[in-house]
């Protein structure tokens, strides 16, 4: 296909996306803004700020995975950094709480830069060993280090407060996190539809392909890598701040499996399908514990379901019955 | 200095002969589905489990055992048939996305069924440790290591001498050209299920005596037995094996010399290592990406 038939297929595929984009960005705000006036109770408050959180990082997992197609089994390794970040900080450096979410989400950059430049040559299985690796040497650091860290038992992470206002309560926490899933989402959706976003969506389909044509598959990749992690690290770093504690499962093999579930169950390719995986995932447990003993059991039977009927994740798929039906 | 390293070696290659296990089960279906299933560690959990409980309830020790590798061969079928079989053709993620799913699945109903403590099985020839060289080596480890070996003789027999395991290999290496000359592949596939599954348990019957078994042990054990599979090479079933002893040894001699808390931040170390080195493990073919 010649260049200028290219453009044109371009610029006819991105109007109606355009249009997609801040439809997405609507419905989401829409649904931030009026379903506290659904809650029974300020509990529902907490829940629904933790779904906005875990939200958040998983936008940013959806980035390195569903986009640029690469695999990460370490991202709550990030996550624990940002949290982690939010308690050592005033602790030991004497800085300011909040101050410490943009140090930490710099601190979790600066380290996916510098990990990610070896590991990201690996490919497929080979890489999500090695991020697997990169995860448990964080989670293991958080757990031996019990001087500095305290350990498996976690450690305390002090109240925030801006000129003399302390923030705090399940509300507040509720519209900062919301607030920042919204941005997070605005970000991911105007990267999916920027030349980067179609130079990581190319390298997805074929590196070699994309090589050809004159992208430089390495510096995209990172870059994807370095976005994922500041996203995880500011997700932990609120997480942190809105549980006033952390602990090392923070950062563990399972809360990275987690995310990565989250991604795929709600449409890899999807960034409002990771928002809707977060919710699932962070939702299901909390209305499964009426069914007590079996929780555990009903919630993978229906992870399992999810994915043998909805194979490509629950916002593409619902979205291709709907037209289907139309 | 040498009962020491004897000791380490020993400790590790028994650690390291179920991650070879668990590693192997990977790889079979691995090579036969593109699956990599996190349910792995489920099996040897199973193995133990039931090992543990029909033991308790007066079962002899070897029929409680072969009882445990039919129960973890009829979950791996079901695996199949019910969560495997109807998501064909679906992405490599997704499938994976299932067994996790089926691992979570397989451990709340295992806590429902069982129950939320650790067990032990008594050691299969006595618990006094054997003095090898100044080494205390306990009996249990000489289980592991020749049950594992039979394993590894066995697949080598079947792959290298049957008909089915050539058909196998013929599917993992064409699945389309396989069908072609005649392989059922469905069954292929089940039957990597169900040797999976068989092989796990046999694993875990295996190490309960030294490890203790509970609902729960299947999780690292996968990440375990996964880490192995990659640094052999994914797709190898002798990468598989040396993968998991290389990791036994890794973690044992990182245990014992350098820290133990940090024994699988060493382990991970090396992996990396070797994976900067050759990018697709040990023995793991090189492939081309074709446009």
């Amino acid at each position: 296909m010649d260049a200028k038939a290219d453009a044109a297929v371009l610029s006819a595929a991105a109007r109606p996306r355009l249009s997609a984009r801040w439809a997405t960005l609507l419905v989401l705000a829409v649904v931030i803004a009026t379903i506290p006036w659904f809650f029974p109770s300020g509990f529902y408050f907490r829940v629904a700020a933790l779904v906005w959180v875990t939200a958040l990082a998983a936008v940013g997992l959806q980035i390195l995975m569903g986009q640029a197609g690469q695999v990460s089994l370490g991202h709550a390794g990030f996550v624990g950094i940002g949290a982690y970040a939010m308690a050592l900080g005033p602790k030991y450096l004497g800085l300011d709480v909040l101050l410490c979410l943009p140090l930490g989400a710099a601190l979790a950059g600066v380290i996916a830069f510098l990990v990610g430049r070896p590991i990201l040559k690996l490919k497929g299985h080979y890489l999500a060993v090695a991020t697997l690796g990169f995860g448990m040497l964080v989670t293991m650091v958080l757990v031996s280090e019990v001087g500095i860290t305290g350990g498996p038992d976690g450690i305390r992470v002090p109240r925030a407060e801006i000129l003399g206002w302390r923030i705090r309560g399940s509300e507040t926490f509720y519209w900062i996190a919301g607030g920042a899933l919204l941005i997070g989402t605005w970000i991911a959706l105007n990267l999916q539809d920027s030349p980067s976003g179609r130079a990581l969506a190319a390298l997805h389909d074929s590196e070699v392909a994309a090589r050809t044509i004159g992208i430089d598959v390495a510096a995209y990749k990172l870059r994807a890598f370095v976005i994922a992690a500041v996203y995880g690290a500011v997700a932990g770093g609120l997480l942190a701040l809105m549980n006033g504690f952390v602990t090392p499962d923070a950062a563990g093999f399972i809360a990275s499996v987690e995310y990565v579930t989250m991604v795929v169950i709600g449409g890899l390719a999807s960034v409002p399908g990771a928002v809707v995986g977060a919710a699932l995932l962070v939702l299901l447990p909390q209305a499964l514990t009426v069914f007590h003993d079996y929780e555990h059991a009903v919630l993978g039977l229906l992870i399992m379901l999810f994915m043998i009927f909805l194979r490509v994740g629950i916002v593409p798929g619902l979205a291709a019955l709907l037209r289907r039906r139309a | 200095m040498l009962a020491e390293l004897l000791q380490f070696l020993v400790s590790g290659l028994t650690v390291g002969a179920v991650y070879a296990l668990v590693a192997l089960g990977f790889t079979l279906i691995y090579n036969a589905s593109d699956v990599v299933n996190f349910a792995q560690g489920e099996f040897v959990m199973l193995g133990g489990m039931v090992t543990v409980f029909a033991f308790a309830a007066g079962v002899p020790l070897p029929l409680a055992a072969s009882l445990a590798i039919l129960a973890a061969v009829g979950v791996g079928l079901l695996l199949h048939r019910l969560a495997i079989e109807p998501a064909r053709g679906a992405s490599a993620v997704t499938l994976i996305i299932i067994t996790i799913g089926a691992s979570i699945f397989l451990r709340g109903i295992a806590q429902i069924v069982f129950d939320k403590r650790f067990h032990q099985l008594p050691a299969f020839s006595g618990a006094d440790p054997i003095l090898v060289a100044g080494a205390a080596i306990l009996p249990q480890s000489f289980w592991v290591l020749g049950g594992a070996l039979l394993v590894f003789a066995g697949l080598w027999l079947f792959f290298e001498r049957t008909l089915l395991g050539k058909a196998v290999l013929a599917t993992a290496a064409n699945r389309l050209a396989a069908k072609l000359v005649g392989v059922d592949t469905s069954f292929v596939l089940a039957l990597s299920f169900g040797v999976s599954a068989a092989i796990g348990a046999f694993a875990g019957i295996l190490i309960t005596p030294i490890t203790l078994t509970s609902f729960d042990v299947g999780t690292l054990l996968a990440l375990k037995g996964f880490a192995a599979a990659m640094l052999g090479g994914m797709g190898s079933p002798l990468g598989a094996v040396v993968g998991g002893l290389l990791l036994g040894l890794l973690e044992s001699f990182a245990a014992g010399t350098i820290s133990s808390a940090y024994k699988d931040a060493v382990a991970f170390l090396v992996i990396l290592g070797v994976l900067f080195v050759m990018p697709q493990g040990l023995f793991g073919r090189r492939s081309v990406e074709r446009v």
